[in-house]
């Protein structure tokens, strides 16, 4: 997984509450059998004016210009700004899947629906929760600025505002040490490699028929 | 640390504490903890994207010889399009799945039983068959029915993509214990009645989510009384119970099963292994969160009537109405349930139309399935209002088998079908479906809305009652037939 640390880019500004994770990806897009190129496909319905389906070729879509990520001025963006209880519904691991193929790093936003916030550390995707006022700020100013970019500062739990201003965040301790060192659940586990090793070996002395490959 | 040095308490184990105690890796302050897992399987639904991460992550598999695999829920069961192979899957996006397992454990030296093989089949069918599944094992598959593998005394779970993508790259799952539950069969059963009709009525008894947060032991007089097929159907819908794992002690019967099986182990470890396996059991004085009393004289063959495995009753009864439910909640459920079954309350069970049969899925696939099927319908034929009835053994070992008794013949005199191995109209993921509104006698375990086809309609029964409903055209209970011994 994709450690981390600081990460400046440019906002874009989804004014939408409750966004669940069918508009992130659509569930004809699950009978897909890889966990990458959903990108193309992330919101889906809100993004491509005709219906989609697997394995299509997007390029060829009309494109809905009112969609925020279709407008010129977004291209290139890899901070989300959202509204209340984004990533709501299904449980879907595709969801964090299609936005972080798409480009996201970081998805800002007052509030967030539980099994998607697990989700997004264990793709690498920071989701920051700021009070309403200053998300609500947050929309004006990404509006009112093209090329509007924030620093995320993970291990000092801040935003930074172009002209300088902090914004204090918090995420829980052992998740950002994760996200920092890059450490999925198996990196996580691998940490603990020599211990399973150590356990392995004397499993092994014990059980030794667990071990052998088959004998015809 | 592994071990238990801190936790000497005085009480016995159960066989669930046995099982953590013997995987346990490490323990976390957090209540989570790492165990050991001796054998994953793999089939061709859940593991592509786990098969994706660790390509992405440049790793490999931590121990290629625990895994197997085999695919299962989207082969096809007819002849014609299994014959050619992958190729031959009609529907593309089956046929991708199915093929990239097969491309993915030739990339990591996977061992799979492919869709040519003999010994493909449902995981949960193949594992035990092969002796992949062992007493005292601890057993993942990307699949829910995982539990199926506890009746050999093992401690098996189901387990989510991310989770089979972590058990390839560490051989180990994240988990934390799960409280223990003993169901206890008392007494005997009678004539008719099956390890299906047991397991349906502990779930009409604690209901879907009774067995939630914990893992469950099935004891007493009947459970040891029945075969290792017996024993897989019922750990099977442990999970229907809201159980993640099911189990049932290792004695005799189990040893006797496993022996001999390819994976098995053979000369001396294998008396080693016994030695081991006799332990399986809970102590006597272990104590349990919660015990369950069902008495096996008293258990009917069982039908469900509505859209939760919980909504069952004998075969006998007659269709509930809002106002039996057990409680003020479930009354819409059971409202909804009758609207959506098409049944009207007071109905007599043996009065619903059967449709179409399905003997199969990995609850019951297995030759004894096969042979107590048969048994029902030697010499008769399945009724006119019948559209459908098919056989779907397995694995390709199981189809073998009974071929080599005559089973085969024996459906298709009687006007059933006789299908290739797979998971077949279990879940609807092949060709084979049910029709909108349609009745179906199922031997499979979830009666959900649409689970066998959009708008199908699934009653779950034993192989011996879904054969008799093939035969009588609606549901019947078999005790009374003539040709049950
Ligand atoms: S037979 Fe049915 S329940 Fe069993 S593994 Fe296949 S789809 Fe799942």
């Amino acid at each position: 997984m994709q450690a981390f640390t600081v990460h400046q880019g440019l906002v874009a500004p989804l004014d939408r509450a409750n966004v669940d994770t069918d508009m992130i990806i659509p569930k004809q897009f699950l009978k897909s059998i890889k966990r990458t190129g959903f990108g193309v496909n992330l919101f889906d319905e809100l993004r491509y004016q005709d219906e989609g389906y697997p394995g299509q070729d997007c390029t060829k879509r009309p494109l809905n210009p009112e969609f925020v990520l279709n407008q010129p001025r977004y291209q290139g963006v890899s901070i989300l700004l959202a509204r209340q209880n984004f990533g709501c519904g299904s449980s879907r691991e595709h969801a964090p899947w299609a936005l972080d193929d798409f480009g996201f790093r970081c998805v800002i936003a007052p509030g967030f629906a539980d099994i998607f916030y697990n989700n997004c550390f264990k793709n690498g995707i920071l989701p920051i929760t700021l009070s309403d006022e200053v998300v609500e700020q947050l929309f004006k100013e990404v509006e009112a600025n093209e090329g509007y970019q924030l620093t995320v500062d993970l291990q000092r739990e801040v935003v930074v505002k172009p002209g300088g201003t902090e914004l204090p965040f918090s995420i829980d301790a052992f998740r950002r040490h994760c996200l920092v060192n890059g450490l999925d659940d198996i990196g996580l586990t691998l940490q603990d490699a020599d211990q399973i090793r150590h356990f392995e070996q004397r499993y092994k002395a014990d059980n030794p028929w667990l071990f052998a490959r088959k004998n015809n | 640390m592994a071990g238990q040095a801190f936790d000497v308490k005085s009480r016995g184990k159960t066989l669930y504490d046995k099982l953590w105690d013997a995987h346990l890796v490490l323990q976390r302050d957090d209540g989570s903890a790492l165990i050991y897992i001796d054998r994953q399987l793999l089939h061709e639904v859940t593991s592509p994207q786990a098969f994706e991460g660790l390509k992405l992550a440049g790793r490999q598999p931590w121990r290629l010889d625990a895994n197997l695999a085999t695919p299962d829920h989207n082969v096809p069961t007819t002849l014609n399009e299994r014959q050619h192979g992958i190729e031959g899957i009609a529907d593309p996006v089956s046929k991708i799945q199915v093929k990239t397992l097969d491309d993915n454990c030739d990339h990591f030296g996977i061992t799979q039983f492919d869709m040519q093989d003999q010994r493909q089949g449902i995981v949960h069918v193949v594992g035990p068959e092969q002796g992949a599944t062992l007493p005292g094992m601890t057993v993942v598959c990307g699949d829910s029915h995982t539990s199926t593998h506890g009746a050999f005394g093992a401690l098996a779970h189901g387990i989510g993509t991310s989770e089979v993508e972590h058990v390839l790259a560490t051989q180990c799952l994240v988990a934390k214990k799960m409280k223990n539950m003993l169901v206890r069969v008392d007494g005997s059963l009678g004539t008719g009645v099956t390890s299906k009709d047991v397991i349906l009525a502990i779930i009409g008894r604690i209901g879907t989510a009774g067995g939630t947060g914990f893992a469950i032991e099935f004891g007493g007089s009947v459970i040891r009384n029945m075969t290792m097929e017996g024993r897989m159907t019922l750990c099977n819908m442990a999970i229907e119970a809201g159980a993640r794992a099911g189990m049932v002690a290792v004695d005799q019967t189990t040893i006797d099963y496993v022996q001999g099986r390819p994976f098995a182990p053979v000369g001396e470890q294998w008396q080693q292994a016994v030695k081991v396996w006799e332990t399986l059991h809970s102590d006597s004085d272990a104590v349990f969160d919660q015990i369950v009393v069902l008495n096996g004289d008293e258990i009917k063959p069982q039908v469900s009537w509505g859209t939760s495995p919980e909504m069952v009753l004998p075969v006998d009864a007659r269709v509930p109405s809002p106002e039996d439910a057990p409680d003020e909640t479930r009354k819409e459920g059971y409202a909804r349930a009758l609207e959506y079954m098409g049944l009207t309350a007071g109905q007599k069970i043996t009065d619903i139309p059967v449709d179409r049969v399905f003997i199969g899925s990995c609850t019951n696939s297995r030759i004894e399935d096969l042979r107590e099927a048969a048994a029902v319908v030697k010499g008769k034929q399945v009724a006119d209002t019948v559209k459908e009835a098919l056989v779907v053994p397995g694995s390709g070992l199981v189809k073998a088998q009974a071929e080599a008794e005559g089973l085969d013949k024996v459906f298709l005199a009687a006007g059933l079908e006789w299908r290739e191995p797979g998971c077949s109209m279990c879940l609807a993921m092949n060709a084979d479906k049910l029709g909108q509104g349609e009745h179906c006698a199922s031997t499979s375990n979830r009666n959900f809305e649409g689970r066998q086809g959009f708008g199908g309609r699934t009653h779950l029964v034993s192989p011996a009652m879904a054969a008799a409903a093939a035969i009588a055209g609606h549901f019947v209970d078999v005790r009374h037939q003539t040709s049950v011994v």
